[in-house]
């Protein structure tokens, strides 16, 4: 039976955490997110499943104990928010060096520094482009929904583990503050399963297993990266998501994701409204980033527009893909401000059609 | 029917309870919603707002700085969001507090004297409800018996014996609600 | 003559099954090599090899995970016993360590071990304190001496501008979850057999869920100190034992 309600997104995820069989979930708190290690603790899931929660001292131990649960092949998961993500970064960095399988979650908030508590999209660029040091991806989802939020929470644990590979679902505080109308995928099992890669004792007569992002040699070094490169080939061929609305009678595009997405959803309705012809894209993996339909799309149209809550991150990505097929414009707030339809859609008049 | 709604006071007043329960009620009659709340240092003490919406059509944009109903409980909200109605809108306002009547005349107005009469009650806890069962009165968009399930769906068991009288508040709303402007 | 020498009844010293066949990379004379002996010997005696998780830190031992044949996680610089605290908490009935020596544990880790050792994780630190960065080239250490000579304090160390050094063993002493806290050297068969055994008790402590146990071993570089082995241990007993005197700081009630 699958189990309607109406939850905080912060909430939802954290019951999805419980529901999609996570082992351990390591975290500190910081707003916008601290909903979800208070819910946790306050559902005390070791009763429920044996999951472990742990507050940890520092958002850089939390992910650090990431690292040693992921490396003993378990379901693993840590959340924060914009300056809590800078300090994991280095642990995210020996996490893709050791090819270890973990959901990281961040409920952005913007910046820089100690920044707003506000909702923001201004770590996209940290999110989609490695954040840490070395050549390195995540997968990142970005929800636009509560719905989306408590699904990407299962999926993430199948894509983490197909490919060894941090999943960040990189949403905000309006996705983590609002209630949504939720359907809850049923109770998974924790899995119990010995990783032929994880360090869960030496098997009699095997080799020890080592996890390490250490290779001092560089010929060593090289052939990971070349693993981890190719790694990322199969992943931008096999798991690129995205969504497009009203796109086919399209003049002009809006493009944006997450909460943003939802706003600029607003603006096309009012839009369409008024006798313009715009569609949206809503690239809802940001890496790997959907490139075709914006190559398919772009010679379709006058000019798009990226809507994104900061100064102009995923656009560079859009003009990338659309590589100068046709006239690219960004439109942003930032430092929490949330644009409303009604600017966005002024802004697709200015920057795109009247410009 | 798509109602977006906007309900600003101060902490304390019952405010984003008011909006989880309309969403609430809103799932009971199978309608899409949505509640965002404002959050932040704002909500300790000071002003607290949330946007509700209820529709029949999937959900849009959670954040408007548009609505269809405005309803206001302090001076400070009054001031920021009377603006925000859409032309032909409403906007609900509870008088206690109040130092400045609104002025718009493109928009309905309503007053209700929802703390007098929680007091009158002998139970200000209500004082949400009364507000609620005011909002309805004028906009019918959700049955009184879903409002009650909704309900049901909020509060925690040991409290289900204030059903009943969250019913007559939001009744009592309802009688005490008058228009100050009708288009 | 040599094929009588390898006759077992002849056998007086043999390589544990806890350490590999790996040539260690450590310096002549370090004490890395007799302290991985020790530890792997208590592994081997009380036959957990096949439920040890060791974690390496960032350091000279930082190759740690090619000398024990046991299952191992190389940890970001300090953030060992955090790593260990994640292994411990999905994996309660494993045996976890952490090797770590000082610029790691008492410096860049300090958080993370004082942290852990607070929660009281049911792990082991063996901390190598060896007064110096070794690996990098003989910087200065969070335990390096006052008055003591290293590359980032050529002069010595001067305490009003460089800081004291750290006894983060005796604080650990302090917090309520450590268990058994002891100092310990192996610069002698006496004091090698006596740190096995603190390591063995630490072990078999964990076993019983007491709570964390930290075994300090005071070791020396004679590369950053630029001694030879035999003046580096002399220098050793003269300078870093009255400085951290050897001993159970913190002993089970």
């Amino acid at each position: 039976m699958k189990e309607l309600r109406l939850m905080k997104g912060n909430e939802a995820l954290a019951e999805a955490a419980i529901r999609a069989g996570t082992d351990a979930y390591f975290g500190y708190p910081i707003t916008p997110q601290s909903e979800i290690i208070e819910y946790l603790m306050h559902e005390n899931p070791y009763e429920r499943t044996g999951m472990v929660v742990l507050q940890a001292e520092s958002e850089v131990a939390a992910i650090n104990m990431v690292y040693g649960a992921a490396a003993c092949g378990k379901r693993t998961m840590t959340s924060s928010s914009s300056p809590g993500i800078s300090l994991k970064q280095e642990g995210l960095s020996y996490i893709a060096g050791a090819e270890l399988p973990c959901i990281v979650v961040n409920i952005v908030r913007g910046g820089p520094g100690l920044g707003t508590i506000q909702p923001s999209q201004s770590d996209y660029f940290q999110a989609v482009k490695g954040g840490g040091h070395g050549d390195y991806k995540l997968i990142v989802l970005a929800p636009a929904t509560v719905q989306e939020t408590v699904d990407f929470v299962k999926l993430g644990y199948e894509l983490a583990f197909k490919y060894r590979n941090t999943v960040m679902i990189l949403s905000d505080g309006i996705i983590g503050q609002m209630m949504e109308k939720v359907e809850l995928f049923e109770q998974m099992p924790r899995e119990n399963k010995d990783y032929e890669w994880a360090t869960v004792g030496k098997k009699p007569g095997k080799d020890s297993v080592i996890v390490t992002s250490l290779y001092l040699k560089s010929e060593d070094q090289e052939k990971l990266n070349f693993r981890l490169q190719a790694k990322y080939r199969e992943i931008e061929k096999a798991e690129v998501r995205f969504e497009t609305i009203m796109t086919e009678d399209a003049e002009y595009l809006f493009t944006a994701f997450g909460s943003c997405a939802r706003i600029t959803r607003k603006a096309m309705e009012m839009a369409r409204a008024k006798g313009i012809k715009v569609g949206l894209v809503r690239p809802i993996s940001l890496y790997p980033f959907p490139v075709k339909i914006f190559e398919e799309l772009a010679p379709k149209v006058k000019g798009i527009l990226t809507v994104e809550m900061n100064a102009g991150q995923m656009v560079e990505d859009v003009r990338l893909a659309v590589n100068g097929k046709t006239k690219v414009e960004h439109y942003g707030r930032f430092g929490g401000i949330i644009p409303s339809p009604e600017e966005i859609l002024n802004a697709l008049e200015q920057k795109i059609i009247g410009g | 029917m798509t109602e977006e709604i906007i309900i600003a006071g101060f902490g304390g007043q019952g405010v984003l309870s008011m909006g989880q329960i309309l969403c609430y009620s809103g799932v009971m009659q199978n309608k899409e919603v949505s509640w965002m709340p404002s959050y932040g240092p704002e909500m300790r003490g000071g002003t607290a707002n949330c946007t509700a919406i209820i529709s029949d059509e999937l959900i849009s944009s959670p954040v408007l700085n548009r609505f269809d109903t405005a309803i206001v409980l302090n001076q400070p909200s009054m001031d920021k969001f009377e603006d925000a109605v859409k032309p032909g809108g409403l906007l609900i306002y509870e008088k206690n507090g109040i130092t400045r009547t609104p002025k718009r005349k493109d928009i309905n107005i309503c007053a209700i004297e929802a703390y007098d009469a929680s007091v009158k009650m002998n139970n200000t806890k209500v004082f949400n409800m009364i507000v609620i069962g005011g909002f309805l009165k004028i906009k019918p968009i959700l049955d009184l018996e879903n409002v009650i399930k909704g309900l049901k769906k909020v509060l925690p068991e040991r409290y289900h014996n204030l059903i009943p009288l969250n019913e007559e508040a939001i009744k009592k709303g309802m009688d005490i609600i008058t228009y100050e402007n009708k288009l | 003559m040599s094929e009588n020498l390898i006759k077992p009844e002849n056998l007086v010293y043999k390589k544990t099954n806890v350490l590999t066949d790996k040539v260690m990379h450590y310096c002549p004379g370090c004490g890395h090599g007799t302290a991985h002996r020790m530890l792997a010997e208590v592994i081997d005696e009380l036959g957990i090899q096949e439920q040890t998780i060791g974690v390496a830190p960032v350091g000279c031992s930082v190759l740690a995970y090619y000398y024990f044949d046991v299952d191992m996680q190389e940890a970001a610089h300090g953030r060992a016993t955090a790593v260990a605290t994640g292994i411990k908490r999905v994996f309660p009935e494993k045996y976890v360590f952490t090797y770590q020596g000082d610029g790691d544990l008492a410096a860049i880790g300090t958080a993370e071990t004082i942290h852990a050792c607070n929660r009281g994780e049911n792990i082991l630190i063996v901390f190598i304190n060896n007064g110096i960065y070794g690996m990098t080239g003989g910087q200065m250490a969070p335990t390096t001496l006052p008055g003591m000579k290293s590359s980032t304090s050529p002069r010595g160390r001067d305490v009003a501008t460089m800081g004291n050094p750290l006894k983060i063993t005796e604080i650990i002493a302090t917090l309520p979850g450590s268990y058994y806290v002891t100092r310990q050297s192996v610069h002698t068969p006496g004091n090698a057999r006596k740190a096995k055994r603190a390591l063995k008790k630490a072990m078999e402590y964990q076993k019983e869920n007491k709570g964390t146990c930290l075994v300090e071993i005071v070791s020396n570089c004679p590369s950053g100190w630029k001694m030879t082995p035999v003046e580096s241990n002399k220098w050793m007993e003269e300078n870093m034992f009255p400085f951290y005197p050897l001993g159970d700081i913190k002993v089970p009630q």
